[in-house]
């Protein structure tokens, strides 16, 4: 079985952030990057069904020179080949966008199964499954908990999903292959990487992609393709609500447990 | 091979809807549960009710006033209850997608019916409760009709009070839009460009459901027949069940005093402190969802969207940052005590009181203070 996944390199949001200058985001420098987390256990739940139907994966992102790091880390996982859509063309893209450009990517291979992640931990829009499914025909299910491959033996043709609903459901449905999964955080155990798989994936290919493979034009990507524009991003204000108690932990304590009680009377 | 779905133009014809052509239409998309329209619901049309609002005075002065019109849309099957219920909510119609074929929700049945009715009808904004269900299907509505999105705003102003300071100039009907990125770490203040239709989800708890108007405005709603063809609303998953998702043996909503710790706890062989305090203060304890996915504590204990919506009298979040995620299943807990080493977390928004530090020197020293407070 032939599986892609597509992973997002996001912002380490666990650092000291500050906002680049333009106030449009945040200042890049020195700011560490991780692969996206729902990222991560779509790539863990793609290497488990490759195993299992003796079929390999292929990883996907979208980024700027620094994303071949998550790449040599979906490698060094177990994913056998990459590829990088890599070009200045494509930065800057809403989840329509990139949808259309990752979509592109993926109709150039015959996957069985593609998989993303539940949503990115920066933009958070939740969108690129569904519209990469929209541009491939195909159906697609958002906020995976469960997968099972059906039949169990032989060539799959459909999987038995299960998806997260609110208030504690979970819905049961059956997709026809090929289709689009976003995996939720959760739904397994991710692996760690082999000094082996390590050293390995050096010798792994990275295919680089650009807008004129893709027969994409600029207009279509990127930036310049999308509606959505983000014109500055700011703090909450600290504090903004929240009465903060000063001094040593001890201090800090008593005062709170004073206010608990006779302030707010919740003690 | 299927047919990819076509990013299908706009052409179309106006007419239906509670508006004559020429103003400008917002449409909302209701859910149900249990055959009512849910909270959240309510709250996307008292965010159409504002952008209604807002397009009206946005308009140039030259011009006349503009009409906008609010229409609800609904899709189901036996929803006539729903459909009354809406019609008496401040909207100029109700379009009535009522089929066998929307028995159970799919995005394939959703999308045949709400793409072609986008396509003709042309509305300027479609609005959406921010909900699982609409992550999963409205963005291939969008990809398929080719409208814009946008989605989980919490709030929107006029270009002018919005961006001062910012540099930006919006087009169109110039308004800005905030969202939350990076789990509510920052607040993004984002435009639409261009025109056409687009699709916008709201947030729960951004727009009080309660400014709604009771009943109908004038009595003259119109509740209109949405067509569905068959061949086009088509399920695209074949829906075999629903079950429950974790067997509820802890609930959560009767807790009067709570304490959450988040993945600022460090790992499950840190969680002594915090059951202490627990103890001391009669709490239950509850998590934030990356607590749980880590498998330090079970499910069953999981506080936010997917997990089980609290209000006791006292939340105290440990190591929490307070995604929007989280906040949605706590923040109308009638006090909130925060305890995190970092200042500018969202969590501090809520709270009403807070410790900035080490969780794991504040949280000894609160079980303490709680401990000589009671003798």
């Amino acid at each position: 079985m032939k599986i892609a996944v597509c992973i997002k390199q996001v912002p380490n949001s666990e650092a000291r952030l500050r906002l680049s200058r333009d106030g449009r985001w945040l200042d890049e420098e020195d700011l560490p990057f991780i692969v996206n987390e729902s990222d991560e256990y779509a790539l863990e739940e793609g290497l488990r069904l490759a195993e299992r139907t003796g079929g390999e994966v292929v990883a996907f992102s979208l980024g700027p020179e620094r994303v071949r790091e998550a790449l040599r880390k979906a490698l060094a996982l177990g994913a056998a080949r990459a590829v990088h859509l890599a070009d200045p063309a494509f930065a800057g893209g809403d989840a329509l966008a990139t949808g259309r450009a990752l979509a592109a990517a993926l109709a150039r291979e015959a996957f069985d199964l593609v998989l993303t992640g539940s949503q990115s931990d920066d933009a958070g829009f939740g969108a690129t499954a569904s519209i990469i499914a929209g541009h491939l025909g195909w159906p697609h299910v958002w906020l995976v908990m469960g997968v099972e491959l059906e039949p169990a033996a032989g060539p799959p043709a459909s999987a038995k999903v299960t998806r997260e609903m609110e208030s504690g459901v979970n819905e049961v449905s059956r997709v026809a292959l090929p289709a689009v999964l976003a995996i939720q955080a959760g739904i397994n155990h991710p692996r760690y990487a082999s000094l082996k798989g390590i050293m390995q994936a050096k010798k792994k290919e990275i295919a680089v992609l650009s807008p004129a493979d893709l027969g994409l034009g600029p207009a279509e990507l990127g930036a310049a393709g999308s509606r959505l524009e983000v014109l500055s991003v700011a703090f909450p204000a600290a504090g903004e609500g929240a009465q903060i108690l000063e001094g040593d932990p001890q201090t800090a304590a008593a005062a709170l447990v004073q206010k608990l009680r006779q302030e707010a009377r919740v003690l | 091979m299927p047919e990819p779905d076509g990013e299908a133009g706009q052409a179309g014809q106006a007419g239906q809807g509670g508006q004559p052509a020429g103003g400008r239409r917002i449409w909302v998309v209701p859910q149900l549960r249990d055959g009512r329209v849910t909270r959240a619901s309510w709250e996307a049309l008292a965010a159409a009710g504002q952008l209604a609002a807002a397009l009206a005075a946005s308009a140039p002065s030259s011009s006349a006033v503009p009409t906008v019109s609010i229409d609800a849309v609904l899709l189901g099957s036996g929803v006539a209850a729903a459909a009354g219920e809406l019609a008496q909510r401040g909207v100029a119609a109700v379009l009535v997608a009522d089929h066998p074929a929307l028995a159970a929700y799919t995005p394939g049945a959703w999308i045949g019916v709400l793409a072609p009715a986008i396509g003709a009808e042309r509305p300027d904004y479609v609005l959406f409760p921010h909900t699982y269900q609409t992550v999963d299907f409205v963005p291939r509505l969008a990809q398929r009709t080719g409208a814009g999105l946008l989605p989980e705003v919490t709030g929107f102003a006029p270009a002018a009070a919005a961006t001062a300071g910012a540099g930006g100039v919006a087009a169109g009907d110039g308004l800005v839009w905030t969202r939350p990125v990076l789990g509510g770490k920052l607040q993004a203040r984002v435009r639409v460009r261009g025109a056409g239709t687009v699709l916008v989800s709201v947030q729960s708890g951004s727009f009080p459901a309660d400014a709604l108007p009771a009943a109908a405005a004038d009595g003259d709603v119109k509740l209109q027949p949405l067509p569905v063809d068959p061949a086009q609303a088509r399920p695209d998953r074949e829906i075999l069940g629903y079950e429950e998702a974790a067997a509820q043996q802890v609930d959560l909503t009767k807790a009067g005093i709570i304490v959450a710790v988040g993945r600022g706890v460090g790992g499950a062989d840190k969680l002594g402190p915090i059951e202490e305090l627990a103890r001391a203060l009669g709490a239950e304890i509850g998590a934030s969802r990356p607590v749980i996915d880590s498998g330090w504590l079970p499910r069953e204990r999981q506080i936010g969207s997917s997990g089980q919506t609290v209000s006791p009298r006292l939340y105290i979040a440990a190591g929490i940052s307070g995604a929007i995620q989280h906040l949605v299943g706590m923040k109308g807990s009638a006090v909130i005590v925060a305890i995190n080493k970092d200042p500018s977390a969202p969590i501090f928004t809520v709270a009403r009181y807070g410790l900035v530090g080490d969780l794991h020197e504040l949280v000894p020293a609160l079980t303490a203070a709680v401990k000589a407070a009671q003798g």
